[in-house]
């Protein structure tokens, strides 16, 4: 018993290593001042040089503003979306077209990127012709992608919070006379709330980070963050992008650090009135 | 009441379906559909989907992309090479990923939370990014290279880049948590009575392990090993930033007949392919995904 939890515990460690060597090193040479990215120049470093070139590449910084504002749209009707279908496939049993919803739900998680890409290309390329919409490729082909690849996750969070607790709060407010769209803002959506946001989080990320299908639907003058890294980054590593790629860990880490405190507190809360009212019956 | 509320559920449930149908449905058939088609110089570049004879629509089925697929041996060995470096990645991801999450479900709740979150905080950074950040290690000059020069290990760079270690290292790096996450939700739920009464009863813990731990995770298993596998085979990044020139992945064979030949019927008749030979892992996927979701209730 003892040897194989030991053994366990050292392969988790030396696993969580392995997952985090290479961003840390990627973090260390971002203050590297030679241009060879690897070799570390120990008489200008640290410096911050690579740092103050990101400010003022100009089509890095175009390209970042475009993939916010997509993430920003993309993840937004993602989450309604999904929040719709998650509720459909957990709420309403076994109704005609579950199957079909709860299929196209789940397949797009694994679906190979280059497929997925190359049917939405083609998709809005029948549009044009045989309705003239959308104009050409660009940022509303790269939305509406990165939407309907969201919106899978998004479905199965919510999904998988709403089977996570029972019907018999909605079932009481509905015996009280609440209207259906009543009993979800009131009682489900704040009980799903965190499944929600974790799901908006994820979509942003998810669109964010896409390039794979980004690339099939784009347009010219409609380059990503992640298109342009990758055209960097295709014939080697280059300096800035280390830097880069530091700026959006460090973003990242301290998202994910805000929003588990915000949840933790949240769920402190809820605990806290929970006691309370049931103090408040005695 | 009762009218609108049915009304009202035929609109939660329809509006994603049909946001679905249009754009993730419908776009299959069309690929299907144009890979049945012949390539030629024209905006777009194939044969029209619908001929008109006379005032009467007909369907003209070209088969010259499978039939140039099937016979041309590049493409099959890509085929075979793709399903050989997911099976691999897969492999190693159960290999390193089992252990891991094992760790993780047996350790205290409070350092449980910290653990996951260890394990999810790189997937919330850039794919493209810690793929790339593989380069500066692997590279002939890297860090892994001057690391062992300097140590005097080996006197010559390792040639790392542009081989299939490269590939399998990226693919295990990228697709790790998707391993670890399901085994861990399988592994949690796992009542440590049990191997209790397996030492009671003398067994020891290998025996244990074989006997119990694993035969109840293999829904994990197979969860996590399909997140890896089915995405894996049709991986574009990785292989082109890491891998191997002279033999390409399915992925970006796909790509290069789309972007670089512009020969969209052939592109649409390799993702047919590609979809035929994942199609059982695929169903595989659902159907555990289904189950998960049902069992969670």
């Amino acid at each position: 018993m003892r040897s194989r939890g030991l053994f366990a515990y050292v392969a988790l460690a030396l696993g969580l290593v392995f997952l985090y060597v290479p961003i840390v090193s990627m973090i260390v040479f971002s203050f590297n001042y030679s241009r060879l990215v690897t070799v570390w120049d120990a008489a200008h470093s640290p410096t911050l040089k690579w740092y103050g070139a990101l400010a003022h590449n100009g089509q890095i910084l175009a390209a970042a503003w475009l993939s916010i504002r997509i993430a920003l749209i993309a993840a937004t009707v993602a989450v309604v979306l999904g929040t719709l279908a998650g509720t459909a496939l957990a709420r309403f049993g076994a109704y005609r077209g579950r199957l079909l919803l709860a299929g196209m739900s789940t397949a797009p998680i694994v679906m190979p990127e280059v497929i997925t890409g190359l049917s939405l290309l083609l998709l809005f390329v029948s549009l044009q012709q045989l309705i003239g919409w959308p104009k050409g490729v660009g940022a509303v082909t790269i939305t509406l992608a990165h939407i309907t690849f969201c919106m899978a996750y998004v479905t199965i969070v919510v999904q998988s919070r709403l089977a996570g607790f029972d019907e018999s709060l909605e079932e009481a407010a509905m015996d009280l006379g609440a209207r259906p769209f009543k009993v979800f803002w009131r009682i489900t959506l704040p009980l799903i709330l965190p499944a929600v946001a974790s799901g908006w989080l994820l979509a942003f990320t998810l669109s964010w980070d896409d390039l794979v299908i980004t690339q099939f639907v784009a347009g010219p003058g409609s380059s990503t963050l992640p298109m342009v890294i990758f055209s960097k980054v295709r014939f080697g590593v280059t300096p800035d992008v280390n830097a880069l790629a530091t700026i959006l860990v460090l973003l990242v880490a301290s998202g994910i650090a805000i929003s588990t405190v915000w949840m933790r507190r949240r769920e402190q809360r809820r605990a806290r009135d929970e006691r309370l009212a049931a103090a408040a019956n005695l | 009441m009762r009218l609108s509320q049915a009304a009202g559920r035929r609109l939660v449930a329809g509006i994603p379906t049909a946001w679905l149908l249009l754009l993730f449905l419908v776009p299959f058939l069309i690929v299907f559909r144009i890979s049945f088609s012949e390539v030629r110089l024209a905006i777009p570049p194939y044969t029209p989907l619908i001929t008109w004879h006379h005032g009467s629509p007909g369907l003209e089925l070209h088969w010259s992309a499978y039939r140039f697929l099937l016979t041309d041996s590049l493409y099959v060995s890509s085929y075979l090479y793709s399903l050989k470096v997911a099976a691999v990645s897969t492999l190693c991801c159960l290999l390193i990923g089992y252990p891991m999450a094992y760790a993780i479900a047996r350790s205290s709740p409070s350092t449980r939370s910290v653990l996951l979150m260890l394990i999810v905080l790189p997937f919330w950074t850039s794919f493209l990014l810690r793929v790339y950040a593989w380069i500066g290690l692997l590279n002939n000059n890297g860090v892994i290279n001057n690391v062992l020069l300097y140590l005097g290990v080996i006197h010559h760079p390792l040639a790392l880049m542009q081989t299939d270690f490269a590939v399998y290292i990226g693919i295990v790096y990228s697709y790790l948590p998707f391993m670890i996450l399901p085994l861990y939700a399988n592994l949690e739920k796992h009542d440590p009575a049990l191997l209790e009464a397996a030492a009671d009863l003398g067994a020891r813990p290998l025996r244990a392990f074989l006997r119990i731990t694993l035969p109840q995770s293999y829904a994990g298993i197979l969860a996590g090993s399909l997140l890896v596998f089915i995405p894996a085979v049709g991986e574009y990044v990785i292989p082109t930033l890491l891998g191997r020139t002279d033999q390409l992945m399915i992925g970006r064979v796909l790509s290069d007949e789309f972007f670089e030949n512009r020969d969209w019927p052939l592109a649409s008749a390799v993702a047919i392919l590609i979809l035929l030979l994942l199609l059982v892992p695929i169903l595989l996927f659902q159907r555990v995904q289904g189950r998960e979701l049902e069992a969670s209730k």
